[in-house]
């Protein structure tokens, strides 16, 4: 039996994808350049009123205007704020995850403390930020300005680097082993291998963050610190100063804009990242269903575009593949296992050393802060922990008892989903804070209207996750175990029984998870609000931490933030983890 | 142990390429005993050779190919590499991967570009190189698509070429065929033979792991069958039928069949481990006899083929019959030799009184054989009954027999012995099982 004869036996593998005829690409290509040499123009411009704003001297009160003509600068230093923060967000959870991933000593401190850090909301690192940064650049803009991002920053990293982390610990063992084989030094194995796996795991948690970001935009750009007043100027203190001062019409413009401003990201951006991202996949075998977006495809027909890439980022990373590389194979071939050499040793004992001073210093200062409270205070938080756990958990059942039918019926209806989940997509992506004062102008006129309201802002923050992941459970059902449901004649209780809720419990346990530690992250919003010039509370957990770092109470501020964190972290050990477990073991639907 | 070193066929060679010296490797125990997984083993790897290791699933083989080429740290011994030890260093080999192990955002040039980015070959230099190699396994213009476009066979095509861009001394492969059609696989077998023989490429030796027997004896100059628990060489025959082989050929089929002969009749009792003493209140001194990881559901099959066969089968014929490889049908055929319904003697399999009444029996009776020579023939299995009888609920936590066997097992392997031996367990209605509480209940008849 010779080979050659077989060879026809192999399937034909589908030809190479067909390159774009090269007419369309200059006559389309033309218009397209205009646009992109367009868009690099007020980048450059947009430079420049940047750098203009944040290097002027410090203007901590800003006097916020309520002209709608305003918007669109407001807009724009509110976008630039978050595009920055996330930016720092984005590498400092690379580098975070990759640490955490790459050394068990270190893996055993970062992971649990990226939980904890997951459980502090942004107000508790407020003073802390912005005592620092002003301390930084007492003169400049800029202190207050990066004060602002940091706090953006603080409530959007850590999802993204336990994503990051958990994606390097599940690169493939074969593909970790080529790399190992052929040599790939550090560099090239972060870039072609580690970074590659774990792209989808970061698009889609950035999109997360960045709503996150969105959502305490306005505790981030306007606040109070004991007897200082912060106000930067930006959508979010717009909005805020729109809602204190009880002005409904400037209210309504700046949700509009604010939405406006989202939708527009949505479409410009995250829809094209993830039709990029796509290539990242790890599958076999090409699946049918391929997202799609029309701005992707025009920029990839752009000829700017494609020079840029051609001429100028791929020889850069071209050389930079190549020194890293070259130094590390000469590192290599001079032999020898290596050993960490003693000045690394000693580097790492300093830090070591150094941080467990910081950490010292740290308690030490903590708890002269936390003895300065008397028992009632600790009553008193104790109180407020409870009403918030109530009003979190109510929150989370009433999210779950709409959005469980609700998903329900859109992941069973094969022709509602993709609208459905549109206008669900849509909806989500508003901000539930930018709602909030128009809720409260309905809302406060009822007795508990502000319970009432709390709870809803709660719901509006969260509820999406579980009902993305319900769409998403109901979809995954086998037809066959809906088929066998419809052959033994299933009333809909045994439906529900059988069949609905063990396919999506797996689905419905992540989407809780989330949602639980949004709710908690939201009551410092939900529970405590600046409105028509005076502050509506609601005894909470929230409503401490808002009125302790208002009024600069930081000894209520430690011990509320405390409270807060472990409640999270153990919920999330003794109840989430768990389910969590159950759901991965005996729910989980194999093939 | 065996290590039966063709030091005779090999007085012409001169000097190895790749040589471990009493190369093992074990795990230690909590207690301070360790668990050996590969036993001391002497191998030398000589240019201008095509060497086929063969085992079955879980003998050590990918473990052992793994330390001989650096990917994982022997704990005795070492690997030589031109007569220089290797620590830390990779020596220049590359692993063609079952699995193919291609970067699926990268394309197919970029895939095997990547091994020469990593020598820091600039891109014109290594673009030359990566072409010339695609060209030669046959992927000319399919530079520019992603592996997922791709078949399996194409795939693998370019593992291979990635594997030799970078013109390593000896090429590995892990089982690089298994996971293709038995058509695509005999293309690429074919393929890789027609480079190697016409000395296409630049490799000086190969090293297959394999479980397919034909597979080994249609591409191999040397056989190496490794033994199970721990790994250890087994038998180690020289091939000297010139190639093109006809796998139909009297030769071919002598030396399927003695391969045979010694996968299923090994000359020592392998299986065996020696017996430690256990604490006061133990269960007696037993031989821990390692169980074949299947469920008992083939059982019947494979031996209601035997009635029809008249009770006595060629396995090589019979693996042929049922397109079965090695890695399917022998861990059945162990299971039954294992129980006594069957033995095995020169390549063939024989049916006893036993596994006759088995075959022909209905489905409770079928239960009540099983049972009753699970009890007689599996230590393990009898421990475990002895053990629940023994305690006044006739319960126990599966916690207690993974304790008992991790003193004879690693991990992984004493939780896939305890799975296997739950599995026939519940079979032969010894026990009850409750996966969610992980207890164990005797059956009360």
């Amino acid at each position: 039996m010779n080979a050659p004869a077989l060879r026809a036996a192999e399937p034909a593998p589908l030809p190479p994808p067909a390159k774009q005829p090269a007419g369309s690409r200059s006559s389309w290509g033309f218009l397209i350049d205009i646009v992109v040499f367009l868009f690099v123009f007020a980048a450059i411009f947009g430079l420049y009123a940047i750098g203009r704003a944040w290097l002027a001297p410090a203007r901590p009160e800003a006097q916020i205007s309520q002209d709608p003509r305003d918007l669109p600068l407001y807009a724009f230093y509110s976008l630039v704020r978050m595009a920055v923060a996330y930016a720092l967000s984005l590498v400092l959870a690379v580098a975070y995850g990759y640490i955490a991933a790459s050394s068990r000593r270190a893996e055993m401190i970062l992971i649990p403390l990226l939980d904890i850090l997951q459980s502090i909301p942004i107000l508790s690192f407020l003073p802390a930020i912005m005592l620092a940064m002003v301390a930084l650049f007492p003169h400049s803009q800029f202190g207050i300005e990066l004060g602002s991002i940091l706090l953006i920053f603080t409530g959007q990293t850590w999802n993204i680097a336990f994503s990051f982390y958990s994606s390097l610990k599940n690169v493939p063992r074969d593909l970790r082993e080529a790399a190992i084989i052929y040599r790939f030094s550090r560099w090239q194995r972060f870039a072609e291998l580690d970074l590659p796996f774990s792209t989808i795991g970061l698009v889609w948690n950035s999109m997360v963050s960045v709503a996150g970001g969105w959502f305490s935009l306005m505790a981030c750009e306007m606040f109070v610190l004991g007897n200082r007043d912060f106000r930067l100027p930006g959508l979010g203190s717009f909005l805020q100063t729109a809602a204190s001062n009880g002005n409904t019409r400037a209210i309504l413009w700046g949700v509009g804009a604010m939405i406006a401003l989202i939708v527009l990201l949505d479409q410009l951006i995250w829809r094209p990242v993830i039709v990029w991202a796509d290539k990242f996949k790890f599958e076999q075998v090409k699946s049918s269903a391929a997202a799609h977006s029309t701005l992707f495809h025009v920029l990839g027909r752009a000829s700017v575009v494609h020079r840029l890439y051609q001429r100028l980022i791929r020889p850069f990373f071209n050389w930079l593949t190549i020194t890293l590389t070259q130094r590390a194979f000469r590192a290599a071939e001079t032999f020898g296992a290596r050993k960490p050499g003693r000045a690394r040793t000693w580097i790492g004992f300093l830090l070591v050393a150094a941080i467990l001073v910081g950490l010292g210093f740290a308690v030490f200062h903590a708890a002269r802060e936390l003895s300065d409270l008397h028992r009632e205070d600790y009553i008193e938080l104790l109180r407020s922990a409870a009403l918030t756990f109530l009003r979190v958990n109510s929150a989370l059942l009433l999210g779950a008892l709409w959005t469980v039918p609700a998903g329900v019926a859109i992941g069973f209806h094969p022709r509602l989903a993709p609208f459905a989940q549109s206008v669900v997509q849509t909806a989500a992506s508003v901000p539930a804070t930018a709602l909030f004062p128009i809720l409260l102008l309905f809302l406060l006129r009822l007795r508990g209207g502000l319970e009432i309201a709390a709870m809803l802002l709660m719901l509006l923050g969260t509820q999406w996750y579980i009902l993305f992941n319900v769409i998403a459970g109901a979809t995954a059902i086998p037809t066959d175990l809906k088929e066998a449901a419809q052959v033994f004649r299933f009333g809909s209780w045994d439906r529900w029984r059988y069949l609905i809720l063990p396919g999506i419990f797996p689905y419905l346990v992540t989407g809780m998870v989330t949602a639980s530690g949004g709710a908690w992250n939201a009551s410092i919003f939900a529970e405590y609000f600046h409105f028509q010039g005076r502050i509506v509370s609601t005894a909470g957990l929230g409503s401490t931490i808002s009125g302790a770092s208002d009024t600069g109470r930081f000894d209520q501020l430690l011990a509320a933030t405390l409270i807060m964190a472990t409640i999270v972290v153990l919920i999330n050990r003794f109840l989430w983890r768990r389910l969590y477990r159950l759901a991965s073991s005996r729910f989980k639907l194999e093939a | 142990m065996s290590t039966a070193n063709t030091n005779t066929a090999l007085d012409a060679t001169p000097e190895p390429i790749i040589e471990a010296r009493q190369l093992e490797k074990h795990y230690p125990q909590a207690d301070g005993s360790r668990i050996q997984v590969i036993a001391p083993i002497n191998l030398a790897i000589y240019p201008g050779q095509i060497i086929a290791l063969l085992g079955a699933s879980g003998c050590g083989k990918s473990t052992l190919m793994r330390m001989l080429t650096g990917l994982s740290p022997a704990t005795g011994g070492s690997v030589y590499w031109h007569g220089q030890p290797v620590n830390g260093k990779f020596p220049n080999v590359s692993i063609v991967f079952q699995s193919f192990a291609l970067f699926p955002w990268l394309t197919v040039i970029e895939n095997v570009e990547a091994p020469l980015e990593a020598r820091g070959i600039p891109p014109i230099e290594r673009h030359k190189r990566a072409l010339r190699i695609l060209d030669a396994v046959g992927l000319d213009g399919f530079e520019s698509a992603y592996p997922k476009e791709l078949s399996g066979g194409m795939k693998q095509r370019v593992g291979v070429a990635r594997a030799l861009v970078v013109e390593p001394e000896v090429l590995f492969m892990d089982e690089p065929f298994s996971a293709l059609d038995v058509l695509t696989a005999e293309t690429l077998r074919g393929e890789l033979l027609e480079l190697w023989l016409d000395h296409k490429i630049p490799t000086r030796a190969m090293f297959i792991v394999t479980h397919n027997i034909e597979e080994a004896v249609v591409l191999a100059d040397r056989i190496i069958v490794l033994g199970r628990n721990p790994a250890h060489i087994h038998a180690d025959f020289t091939v000297s039928i010139p190639h093109p082989r006809d796998r139909k050929s009297a030769e071919c089929i002598e030396l399927v069949d003695s391969i045979y002969r010694v996968l299923t009749h090994p000359a020592h009792k392998d299986e065996t481990v020696p017996p430690r003493t256990y604490g006061p209140g133990a269960p007696p001194k037993s031989k821990v006899v390692m169980l074949p990881h299947t469920r008992p559901g083939g059982l019947a099959g494979l031996l209601e083929i035997l009635v029809d066969r008249g009770g006595r089968v060629d396995l090589h014929r019979l693996s042929e019959e049922l397109s079965l490889d090695l890695e399917s049908l022998l861990p059945t055929i162990d299971t039954a030799v294992l129980l006594r319904f069957l033995r095995t003697e020169e390549g063939d399999a024989i049916i006893t009184p036993d596994g006759y009444a088995f075959a022909q029996a209905d489905i409770q009776t079928r239960k009540a054989i099983f049972r009753k020579a699970a009890l007689a023939n599996v230590p393990l299995l009898r421990q475990m009954e002895q053990a629940l009888r023994a305690k006044s609920n006739r319960t126990l936590s599966e916690e207690f027999f993974r304790d008992l066997l991790d003193e004879h097992f690693s991990a992984e392997e004493s939780r896939r012995q305890l799975d296997t031996a739950i599995q026939w367990g519940r079979y032969a209605e010894i026990f009850d099982y409750d996966s969610q509480s992980g207890k164990l209940t005797l059956t009360e008849a």
